[in-house]
């Protein structure tokens, strides 16, 4: 049996919109009604096999959803944008033309220039860099944390639950950006630190969330079943209570991208974030304030980026919230 | 096999099971009968280890138990809770929820348990890959009950396994249970608030109310109505009312 | 109370009766052609999970979530046409003119308010009452549904009560606008077996001394049996048969034999309890 089903996941087919890179199927109409068939049968043959169909019954479902689907394209042309802003950039981001400051959009500078003369739409591309990469590096760092302390708190209980709380509650009562302030103070400026001090401040929250959720999970019947299979504490945390906690968190963290994004900007106004010669667009918005009224495109262009990429994230965070959930389907 | 005395669970000022004291015999399925409040589920998460705030002596096998269980306890005792909905991770497809117990306990040869497990309870192979609300309350518990047996144990505790399921499955699911007893020798303690299922699956049985045992008989005194205290006799009677006869 | 009835017709008119649930892989037909009338008596419809019958309940009470389609020949509370009443002529039939009694009061009443002001509104909501009259008329409301001490119930929270007492406070909210026809879904499955018999003896009486129409729902096919007047079988959507409750143990179809002979007995010692063969032709469209 066993022997088998390595057998059927060695010689299935690549079930990709893209053909096999071995031998490639005969070009047949009935291909893709094969493929399509393999994936969604009733009785796969093997893990894999009913893995990949998951797999594609969450795309399915994820593909009803118009408003996520957008968000996702827009997600994926700003990837697309930013890594290809040495080809797309008219300038250099970084060269001032103190000649041509707050020049309105024209044929040679797309968005117009800044306070410096500096490309508008070149500084876009590379700020869209650092910004995304920050707030994908919070993200990164705040949602695994808050979640194990979350997690750990809710399910081991007593004087672990109150420790971790205690010290939640501690980074929770700091008013977030002078704890923050207070973090790059003491290491050197920069976008490290800027992503230190914002994941240190955001992670309770989540934290808070996670416990929340897995205080009522503890109780239910499967992960009474879980341990009765004599599982640690934590595996069953891991595998068990954490996958119930991810639907919630993922809404959570798509709604603190765009307050992210403001509070790296925060940081880089009182030049503590990212450093002047580096575009970055909170602190593009910080720079501009000033002639918000006369040169409003300035302002207005770094404006909309942001609120394109946090409003891509939401509707994304909840496509991915009805996927991730297995009764939707 | 199982034996349990001076048995006493406090939640706080809750006093919910008070000196309660039975053996099990190996082989032995004996019957925890009683209503709501009776203590009689909780007696039974206190010798699965799911609840630590008990007293008393339990030993399972000859061996002595203590608030946390290792793992060969887990090897050897095994559950099936009441609600097939509650009790089955919804995030998981039966193919994980059965391999579960494999991994933890480092059984090798998966693969071919799994598929043994899934036809001992009478699951389609399509079953295998589904997520447990993609199958009805007779499937899931039939689902629990594999994931109970899938590493081979000597002791199932059931709690109150067919309550929220249909008549027609509850006699499905009766018939499995008593085959799958008889097949591996297993030895089972039944709680249950239903007398006739009780009778039906037990040799032996225990009526609780408050917290206590007030009355231990076998299956022939029950189906002849020999009980001796009162509650056991009102039991008898609401259950023969409620059959109609 | 003007009672709004059609000489010579029964209470409830139910012809032919279809609930769709469109669904994105499908429609899921939970109801498929069902017909009944329910004068002043007590109906029983007993069916497994899935067998429509809970549906069939609330398509009655038109509370059945928006994506549902019903459809039917004849939909009729009274003189009420269900299918193309108001809304608000809905509100007057819900908890007014028709009560519902769910499985467990736990989930089915108001946690933040007690026992008593849940009556009270009730009685408020369809009659004119001052505060104190209201009061009054829920303390006798308590005491006809048999609660030894009134007065600590009316002013406990849902949680300071047991299942059966819960379930009482919500029989007498359910009585408290004199309704005339009382749906009980499942009302004792979340109750202790002696509790059982108590409350459902309970809503008999005071179906019959209230002169109410009774529409039981259940899975228990014995207990049904035992306090309803007539019993209605469903399965998969359809009503297999009905029959006078006394005659069950004469019943003929396939499905209601075999519901009634897998359930274990006290009385005999069964090796393998027979299972239900579900015979597909039962799921052909009946006429």
């Amino acid at each position: 049996m066993a022997d088998a089903a390595t057998a059927t996941a060695a010689l299935e087919p690549v079930p990709d919109e893209t053909a096999p890179a071995g031998a490639p199927p005969p070009p047949q109409p009935g291909a893709v009604p094969r493929r399509r068939d393999w994936l969604l049968t009733d009785a796969p043959a093997s893990r894999s096999q009913a893995a990949w169909g998951r797999r594609y019954q969450a795309w399915l479902a994820f593909r009803r959803n118009p408003l996520a689907v957008a968000g996702l394209a827009v997600i994926l042309v700003m990837l697309l944008l930013i890594l290809l802003a040495p080809v797309l950039a008219t300038h250099d981001p970084g060269i001032q033309q103190l000649g041509n400051r707050l020049a309105v959009p024209s044929a040679a500078h797309w968005l117009g220039t800044d306070e410096l003369g500096r490309d508008v739409w070149s500084r876009l591309l590379y700020g869209g860099r650092v910004t995304l990469g920050m707030v994908v590096a919070v993200v990164l760092l705040v949602a695994p944390l808050g979640l194990l302390v979350g997690c750990v708190a809710g399910y081991a209980g007593g004087l672990w639950d109150r420790l971790l709380m205690r010290v939640t509650d501690v980074f929770l009562a700091f008013p977030r950006l002078i704890l923050a302030l207070a973090f790059v103070a003491a290491m050197r400026p920069g976008v490290e630190s800027a992503v230190i001090a914002i994941a240190l401040t955001a992670w309770p929250p989540y934290a808070r969330l996670a416990r929340a959720e897995t205080l009522t999970i503890r109780r239910t019947d499967y992960v009474a079943a879980a341990r009765m299979t004599g599982a640690s504490p934590a595996r069953v945390v891991l595998r068990h209570v954490m996958p119930m906690c991810l639907p919630s968190l993922a809404v959570r963290v798509t709604l603190d991208m765009s307050s992210i994004i403001l509070t790296a900007a925060g940081l880089g106004f009182l030049g503590l974030g990212a450093q002047p010669p580096l575009p970055e667009w909170g602190t593009m918005i910080a720079t501009a304030r000033r002639f918000i009224l006369e040169q409003w495109w300035v302002a207005v262009m770094p404006g909309i980026a942001i609120f394109a990429a946090s409003l891509a994230f939401n509707l994304l965070g909840d496509g991915l919230r009805d996927v991730l959930d297995p009764k939707q389907r | 096999m199982i034996s349990a005395s001076d048995l006493d669970v406090r939640f706080g000022s809750n006093h919910a099971v008070r000196g309660v004291s039975f053996d099990v015999a190996e082989g032995e399925t004996f019957g925890l009968v009683g209503e709501s409040g009776s203590g009689k589920s909780t007696v039974l998460r206190a010798i699965a280890g799911l609840i630590t705030e008990w007293t008393g002596r339990i030993s399972v096998d000859g061996r002595a138990l203590g608030r946390k269980r290792d793992r060969a306890f887990f090897r050897t005792v095994q559950m099936v809770f009441q609600d097939p909905y509650g009790s089955l991770h919804p995030r998981q497809t039966v193919d994980r929820i059965l391999s579960e117990p494999l991994v933890v306990h480092g059984v090798p040869d998966a693969e071919a348990r799994i598929a043994r497990a899934l036809e001992e309870v009478a699951l389609p192979r399509t079953a295998r890959f589904r997520y447990p609300h993609q199958l009805s309350g007779g499937q899931r518990q039939r689902v629990a009950i594999a994931r109970a047996l899938v590493a081979d144990p000597r002791v199932l505790l059931l709690d109150e396994p067919t309550s929220a399921l249909d008549v027609s499955v509850q006699a499905e699911v009766l018939n499995l249970l008593a085959d799958l007893r008889a097949a591996r020798g297993l030895t089972c303690i039944l709680v249950s608030h239903n007398l006739a299922v009780v009778a039906h699956l037990c040799g032996r049985l225990a009526v609780m109310q408050g917290g206590r045992i007030v009355e231990v008989m076998d299956e022939a005194a029950l189906r002849a109505g020999r009980a001796v205290h009162p509650h056991t006799q009102d039991l008898i009677r609401l259950s023969h009312e409620l059959e109609g006869t | 109370m003007t009672r709004t009835v059609l000489p010579g017709e029964p209470l409830v008119a139910v012809r032919n009766l279809h609930v769709d649930f469109p669904s994105a892989t499908g429609v899921t037909q939970a109801v498929r052609g069902v017909s009944f009338a329910i004068g002043r008596e007590k109906l029983g419809i007993v069916g497994e999970s899935g067998s429509g019958k809970s549906v069939t309940g609330r398509a009655l009470m038109r509370l059945l979530p928006g994506s549902a389609r019903v459809r039917a020949d004849a939909l009729r509370f009274g003189t009420t046409d269900i299918l193309h009443a108001s809304e608000a002529e809905m509100r007057a039939l819900r908890g007014g003119r028709i009560g519902l009694i769910l499985q467990d009061p736990k989930y089915s009443l108001n946690p933040v308010m007690t026992a008593g002001a849940q009556i009270a509104e009730a009685l408020r909501a369809h009659t004119k009452l001052g505060r104190r009259e209201a009061r009054e008329a829920a303390l006798n409301l308590l005491e006809s549904v048999k609660i030894r001490d009134p007065r600590r119930v009316h002013d406990a929270y849902p949680h300071e009560l047991s299942g059966g007492m819960g379930q009482r406070v919500m029989i007498a909210m359910m009585l408290a606008p004199n309704p005339e026809l009382l749906i009980a879904d499942e009302p004792t499955s979340a109750l202790d077996a002696s509790v059982q018999a108590e409350i459902l003896s309970l809503i008999e009486e005071q179906v019959d001394s209230r002169g109410m129409a009774l529409m039981l729902i259940s899975h228990d096919l014995p207990l049904v049996s035992r306090f309803c007047d007539r019993v209605a079988v469903m399965y998969a959507g359809q009503v297999m048969e009905e029959l006078p409750a006394a005659d069950l143990h004469r019943a003929t179809h396939g499905y209601t034999r075999g519901l009634l002979e897998c359930l274990p007995s006290l009385e005999e010692r069964r090796e393998r309890l027979p299972t239900l063969r579900r015979d597909p032709s039962w799921l052909a469209p009946r006429a």
